[in-house]
C-alpha cells in the first residue's frame, strides 16, 4: 500500500500513540480488503455509543484511547445513545445506566466529538456532497449517504470509523471504488409501491435476497414522479421531502433484513440518474406483491393489544415530527407513543410548538436514542410502528412483539390502544 | 514445521493451539471475563481460550466484538495470539487495540488442537504433540 510522508509518520508514532493506533487500525483494514491507498474522508459517524452494546469494555478501551491523545480531525457525529442524555430521568432510564452512558459521551468529548447522537446525520445539516469519501458506520445512514446522497462510504464498525476519525483517512477499497458500486442484481417490482410502509415492506424482502449485494431497481421511477428533489442543499431546510422519507424506509429495510450498504434507482439516485449502474452480468430478482414481507415483519403472536407507538427509526425529520403533530393536535394517545430524533431536530420541534403539542396528547419526543438501543426491555410487550428496521431488530433485541403497518393503521392504534389489520 | 502468515498484528507469543472448525464471534459468543466459549453448539463449547493461540477461520457477529477482545486482554483472558485463514474487521481490530499477535492467510488445517506454537512476525513454528 502506497502512503504519503506525513500517513507514514502517523503509523510511526510521530504524532503520538493515540494517532499511531488510529493509522495501525486503517492501514491493516487496507491491507486485509486490498487498498492501494488512503483517501482523506469528509465526515464520520461513530457507532457503538449506546453503553447498552458498548459495555464496560468499549467504555475502558474509548477513555484509554482519549488519554493517548486521540483527537477527531473531521467533522464527527455519534450514533444514537442508550437514553435521552438530558431528560433520561424523566423518560424513566435507569441511574447506573445513565451514569455510565455519560462516561461513554464523556469519553467521545474528550476526543472532541459533539454529543450528537442520531442516525440521520443528513437532518441536522451534515449533508455530504456527492461523490466525498465518508467514514459512517450505522447501516441506514450508511445506505442513504451511498444511495441518495452519492457519497462513499463502507459501512464502518465502531473502532474502524473512530480510527477514520482520529488519522482523518479511510483505506479506500469497496465502497469507496467505483468499479464496486455497480448493481449485481435487477429487482423488478411487479406491485404497487405506495406509501413508507410498502417501501419498507419491499426493502425487508429485497434485503432478504440480495444480501450484500447491490440492488437497481429499474422501474421505481416513476412511483417518485412529481416528487421533490431529495434535500433541499440551498436553504438547509430540515423538512425532508416524502421522496427522503421513502427512500430512508427502503434503506433502513434492505440494510436491516441483509446488508445492502448501496442501491440504485434508475432517474432517482444520484449516480443511477448519471448513467445505467447495471454489470452486465446482472441477475435479475421479480417482486409480485408485498404481503409477505409485511406478514414477516409483524412478529410475535396474533396480539392486538398495543402498548408502544414507535415513530423515528431511522431518527425522524422535522416534517415527520410535524405530521405527528398535526395529528396529535387536541387528541389523547392511549398507549405510549414515542418519535425519536437527533437533538437538532428536537430543538426545532420545539421552536415550531411541534414537542408540546405531541406532549399534551401524552406523546414523547425523545432525542439522543432509539427503541432499540435503549435498555427498555420489559417495559412494553407489544409496539406498532411504520419501521421495517425497527420491527425487524425488536422481537430479537427487546424480546417485544411488532405490529407492522400504514400510518393509518398507526393512526388508529395511538387512539385506540389497538391494532386493526 | 514451519507456516507463513500475513501480519495482522505484529508480534511474539507462544502457547498451545486451540483449534475451531468454525467462526467466532466475541461479543455474546464468548465470556470476556473467563474467556470460555458459551455459544450455544460450538464446537469449542465450554473451551477456554485464555493463553492459547486460537486459531479459526474467521470472525462473525457484532463489531462490538473488538472491544470484547480488548477487555479480555486487560483482565487476562485473551488468548496469546489470534490466527485466521482470512481475516476481518472485528477481529482485526480486536486484535491491534489489545496488542494480540495476529496472523492471517494460513492453512489452519496443519495445526491441531494441544501442538506447541510459537508466533513471530509472519513466522509460525508448529510443534506436534507426541502421540
Amino acid at each position: 500500500m502506497r502512503l504519503t510522508p506525513i500517513e507514514r509518520s502517523m503509523l510511526a508514532g510521530e504524532h503520538g500513540p493515540g494517532v499511531q493506533r488510529a493509522m495501525e487500525i486503517v492501514v491493516a483494514l487496507g491491507r486485509i480488503y486490498g487498498a492501494k491507498e488512503l483517501v482523506p474522508v469528509e465526515s464520520v459517524q461513530v457507532a457503538g455509543v449506546s453503553y447498552k452494546n458498548l459495555g464496560r469494555a468499549g467504555l475502558e478501551f474509548l477513555h484509554e484511547w482519549a488519554q493517548e491523545g486521540a483527537r477527531v480531525r473531521v467533522p464527527t457525529c455519534l450514533n444514537p445513545a442508550g437514553m435521552d442524555l438530558r431528560r433520561w430521568k424523566e423518560l424513566g432510564f435507569d441511574r447506573d445506566f445513565a451514569g455510565l452512558q455519560l462516561q461513554v459521551i464523556e469519553a467521545f468529548a474528550a476526543m472532541g466529538i459533539d454529543a450528537t447522537c442520531t442516525c440521520t446525520p443528513y437532518h441536522m445539516g451534515q449533508v455530504p456532497s456527492p461523490g466525498a469519501h465518508l467514514a459512517w458506520a450505522e447501516s441506514s445512514a450508511v445506505s442513504f449517504a451511498n444511495s441518495a446522497l452519492g457519497a462513499r462510504t463502507n459501512r464502518e464498525g465502531g473502532p474502524s470509523a473512530l480510527a477514520a476519525a482520529i488519522s482523518g483517512r479511510t483505506a479506500k477499497y469497496g465502497l469507496h471504488c467505483e468499479e464496486n458500486r455497480l448493481s449485481s442484481v435487477e429487482v423488478k417490482v411487479k406491485c404497487s409501491v405506495e406509501e413508507v410502509a410498502d417501501w419498507g415492506a419491499l426493502g425487508y424482502l429485497v434485503g432478504k435476497q440480495v444480501q450484500n449485494g447491490v440492488p437497481f431497481f429499474g422501474d421505481l421511477g416513476n412511483r417518485t414522479a412529481g416528487e421533490s428533489e431529495l434535500i433541499s442543499r440551498s436553504d438547509e431546510s430540515p423538512f425532508a421531502s416524502s421522496l427522503t422519507e421513502k427512500l430512508k424506509a427502503l434503506g433502513a429495510a434492505m440494510a436491516a433484513s441483509g446488508a445492502v450498504a448501496l442501491y440504485h434507482i434508475r432517474g432517482v439516485t444520484p449516480e443511477a440518474c448519471a448513467g445505467d449502474m447495471l454489470r452486465p452480468d446482472h441477475t435479475t430478482v421479480v417482486i409480485d406483491s408485498l404481503e409477505s414481507g409485511y406478514e414477516a415483519l409483524s412478529q410475535g403472536g396474533a396480539t392486538t393489544e398495543i402498548d408502544l407507538v414507535w415513530l423515528g427509526c431511522p431518527h425522524a425529520s422535522l416534517s415527520q415530527v410535524a405530521r405527528l403533530a398535526a395529528f396529535a393536535e387536541g387528541k389523547r394517545f392511549l398507549p405510549d407513543v414515542w418519535i425519536t430524533t437527533s437533538r437538532h431536530v428536537r430543538a426545532q420541534a420545539k421552536d415550531a410548538g411541534y414537542v408540546a403539542t405531541i406532549e399534551a396528547a401524552g406523546g414523547e419526543v425523545v432525542a439522543d436514542t432509539c427503541v432499540v438501543v435503549a435498555p427498555v426491555s420489559g417495559r412494553y410487550q407489544t409496539m406498532a410502528t411504520e419501521s421495517a428496521k425497527g420491527a425487524c431488530y425488536a422481537p430479537s433485541y427487546l424480546g417485544m412483539a411488532v405490529r407492522y403497518g400504514s400510518w393509518g393503521q398507526l393512526q388508529r392504534a395511538m387512539l385506540t390502544g389497538r391494532w386493526e389489520a | 514445521m514451519e507456516l507463513t502468515g500475513r501480519v495482522i498484528k505484529r508480534g511474539t507469543a507462544a502457547g498451545r493451539a486451540l483449534v475451531s472448525s468454525e467462526p467466532i464471534g466475541f461479543l455474546g459468543g464468548v465470556d470476556p471475563d473467563t474467556g470460555v466459549i458459551t455459544e450455544k453448539g460450538h464446537p469449542l463449547e465450554g473451551e477456554c481460550v485464555t493463553g492459547t493461540v486460537l486459531c479459526f477461520p474467521t470472525g462473525k457477529g457484532s463489531t462490538v466484538g473488538s472491544y470484547t477482545i480488548y477487555w479480555m486482554k486487560k483482565v487476562g483472558a485473551a488468548p496469546a495470539a489470534i490466527l485466521n485463514a482470512e481475516s476481518e474487521t472485528i477481529v482485526a481490530v480486536g486484535a491491534i487495540i489489545s496488542d494480540i499477535p495476529m496472523l492471517d492467510r494460513l492453512d489452519l488445517s496443519r495445526i491441531t488442537t494441544g501442538d506447541w506454537v510459537e508466533v513471530e512476525g509472519p513466522t509460525v513454528e508448529v510443534r506436534k504433540t507426541a502421540e
